[in-house]
């Protein structure tokens, strides 16, 4: 505990000592430092999770690789930094990362109050709830008298608490600040119910000692639309961040892949043209403070959004999450991005 | 501190500098210091404020009224989701004071039993107290947490086949549930006759030190009190027709519904605190029985005062005197480390307010919040530590 304090108090030392040091261009200190800070999760398989060698691998870490992978064309240019659901937004304000890509729901309150920008979702997710099948239930309707884990400081707390009042029904909730011990409780059978984001739910049935006694339930009671955040105050970096996203769902909209996309440079069409940057004095990247070849590098480090959803939490991974409304627009989604002109 | 120059010895007046004057040049760095001091505090507080300006981040106190929305899973006092950010914080602190208070009897409990086990002459018992203040002291204390919790969780039965015991009582994993008593009507004069033979008890103590230091006499103090204490409330409650009834816990679908429950969270943080507070409690009480010399002992048993009294009137009230002093740092620690809840889930002052800053991202206000709580709940046992060692300290005539 007395680390979280440290860190909390060493955070508000940071801004206050700061003041001068941290200017307003956060594009600009990545590039002197070299790399980007990322905030992700201490450890959410499919979504960002280390291997036994401390490689970081994930749908959100795959975000902070093209994020790199804009910056410098270089993906390994990354250093990650753990957070709890607790400890991540601190770290955001006080600096200590670039950027928050750790599913994180866009709500209005951290829009504004805490500080934060988001403009783009990567994962439309929303909150269910898993139970034992033994428990015979099959609705959240018959949760009346359950206890239920849940991790604190999320969304998740605040939603759980709403749909119980809503329906009047009882619960006790049993609150952890780690996934890892949440999970642990659950599994001890500590609690009968776990709640968190659904596609949380997937990822976290694999770990649990039997997947196979555990069912997820069909209600989704909240949107919980996650994206990567940054801080207030600087529209270059936040622009950048933004765009990743967009070039990734565009590439998949031009079905560019990580295979094809040198030999995407020559297609004849202008739209793919201009936007892997291949077009004549085009500024495509130098108005975003990039290289014109920003989206090439991207694309070549992860792929493009379809990409990093199979690899990672959909059908080539062991989550075989569906593309529901994260397929694109053009295939019954609600995944769109503007257009690169 | 350089405050003491009024004790110093005369000043020699030969040197008429200024510079060389030593109560001047005292005054001069303890003004130095002050000044140094308050701008460096203004100027992190200036960058501060300028910064979350910058950041856009809402500040001050404000958020403490707002509506919390999330509901604590154990709570002394009523709190819905309804209630206020600032009434959780409240919630946060009873329990963060329930398990510090409830620890630190029982610590003392357990400190004193084995600390005078380790000076017993029974080899076993010397032996196994010694063993016991060697494991706990040497394990961290998260690690003593994690060991309660998870041994309560891994060992104890599921929800529903809660493992039943004597007076409706079950235990589980879900903690133990007993029955809750319901006072009925007329109960307040059961309340009423437990105050009056409180307060009774206390005069037949006042009255029998008086009688035995008039003449000599001893008065059968403890048995008077039982009685009174005992007896009088229970009469009273017969008297008025026994006006209690229970809140059974009976088993719902998930889990036992009414009764009250302890949940494991509580179970392993206390039994983890005080088990590690009472082996450092042990040697603490050790110190002080050895520190008492022995001559002492050897002069009451000369004057004819049998052993224990020996003990009771002369050598405890000695060794307190040493005891007391580190026992008050025991007795913090064990406050500030049930922060450690939080790894176990337990709502205390440290989890509650860290719910609170994500959801709010008031960090500095709920930091703040913190150290203003844990200093002066450590300063409040200081000073009554404090006032209690006074008491007990050696009265020079």
């Amino acid at each position: 505990m007395a680390k979280r304090i440290l860190t909390a108090l060493v955070g508000a030392a940071v801004m206050g000592i700061g003041a001068h040091a941290a200017s307003a261009a956060t594009l600009d200190d990545v590039k002197a430092k070299g790399f980007v800070q990322c905030g992700v999760n201490t450890g959410l398989a499919g979504f960002a999770a280390p291997d036994a060698s401390g490689n970081w691998s994930g749908f959100d870490v795959d975000y902070c690789k093209a994020i790199a992978a804009a910056i410098f064309g270089d993906a390994t240019k990354v250093k990650y930094t753990p957070t709890s659901a607790k400890e991540r937004f601190p770290a955001l304000q006080s600096g200590e990362v670039d950027v928050l890509a750790r599913n994180t729901t866009w709500t209005i309150n951290r829009d504004t109050a805490l500080g934060f920008n988001f403009r783009t979702v990567n994962y439309y997710d929303g909150q269910g709830f898993m139970v034992r099948k033994g428990l015979n239930v099959k609705s959240a309707l018959e949760l009346s008298g359950a206890a239920v884990c849940v991790q604190t400081g999320t969304t998740t707390e605040l939603n759980l608490a709403d749909y119980f009042k809503t329906n009047n029904l009882q619960y006790n909730p049993v609150v952890f600040e780690k996934l890892e011990e949440v999970n642990a409780a659950y599994d001890a059978g500590r609690c009968d119910v776990y709640t968190t984001d659904q596609s949380g739910l997937y990822s976290l049935r694999l770990t649990l000692s039997k997947p196979d006694e555990h069912m997820i339930l069909p209600e989704i009671i909240s949107k919980e639309p996650l994206g990567p955040a940054v801080r207030q105050g600087d529209d270059q970096w936040f622009d950048i961040v933004s765009w990743v996203h967009y070039a990734l769902i565009n590439a998949e909209d031009f079905g560019i892949t990580q295979a094809n996309v040198e030999e995407m440079k020559k297609s004849p069409n202008p739209d793919i043209q201009r936007f892997l940057g291949v077009e004549a004095d085009t500024k495509i990247g130098t108005d975003l403070g990039l290289t014109n070849e920003w989206a090439v590098n991207v694309i070549k480090a992860v792929g493009n959004y379809g990409e990093i959803f199979d690899r990672n939490i959909g059908a080539g991974s062991p989550l075989k999450i569906e593309r529901g409304l994260n397929a694109l627009w053009s295939k019954g989604g609600i995944q769109y991005a503007p257009p690169v002109r | 501190m350089a405050i003491g120059v009024t004790n110093a010895p005369e000043r020699s007046k030969s040197s008429g500098s200024i510079i060389n004057d030593p109560q001047a040049r005292g005054i001069f760095y303890q003004a130095v210091t002050v000044i140094l001091l308050a701008v460096l505090i203004y100027w992190i507080a200036d960058n501060t404020i300028e910064n979350l300006k910058r950041a856009n981040i809402a500040s001050g106190y404000g958020f403490l009224n707002s509506r919390a929305g999330f509901d604590v899973g154990q709570s002394l006092i009523s709190f819905t989701s309804d209630s206020t950010y600032g009434r959780a914080l409240v919630v946060g602190f009873v329990n963060t004071l329930l398990v510090a208070v409830t620890g630190i009897i029982t610590a003392t409990v357990i400190g004193f039993i084995v600390g005078i086990g380790r000076l017993s002459h029974n080899w076993i018992i010397a032996k196994l107290s010694l063993a016991y203040v060697e494991v706990f002291r040497n394990i961290p204390p998260l690690l003593v947490i994690f060991f309660w919790y998870s041994g309560v969780l891994a060992i104890l039965p599921q929800a529903r086949e809660a493992l039943a015991l004597p007076f409706n009582m079950y235990v589980s994993n879900r903690g133990l549930a007993f029955p809750r008593p319901i006072p009925g009507e007329g109960s307040l004069y059961t309340l009423l006759a437990l105050l009056i033979a409180v307060a009774a008890t206390f005069f037949v103590a006042r009255y029998a030190r008086q009688k035995q230091m008039a003449t000599g006499q001893r008065f059968p103090v403890l048995w008077t009190a039982l009685g009174l204490i005992i007896g009088l409330p229970l009469l009273t409650f017969l008297a008025t027709g026994a006006p209690l009834t229970f809140d059974v816990p009976v088993a719902g679908k998930f889990n036992l519904t009414g009764g009250s429950v302890v949940g494991p969270e509580f179970m392993s943080l206390f039994l983890a605190l005080s088990f590690y507070t009472a082996a450092f409690i042990a040697e603490i009480v050790r110190a002080g029985i050895r520190g008492v010399s022995k001559g002492q002992s050897e002069a009451a048993h000369a004057l004819g005062i049998r052993p224990r009294l020996t003990t009771r009137l002369v050598i405890v009230p000695q060794a307190m005197r040493i005891i007391i002093p580190p026992l008050t740092s025991q007795y913090l620690n064990l406050t500030k480390n049930s922060s450690l809840a939080v790894a176990v889930g337990y709502a205390d002052l440290v989890a509650v307010g860290g719910t609170i800053l994500n959801q709010t991202g008031q960090s500095i206000e709920v930091v703040s919040i913190w150290i203003i709580v844990y200093l002066s709940l450590s300063l409040a046992t200081s000073l009554f530590m404090n006032w209690y060692n006074a008491r007990m300290a050696l009265v020079e005539r």
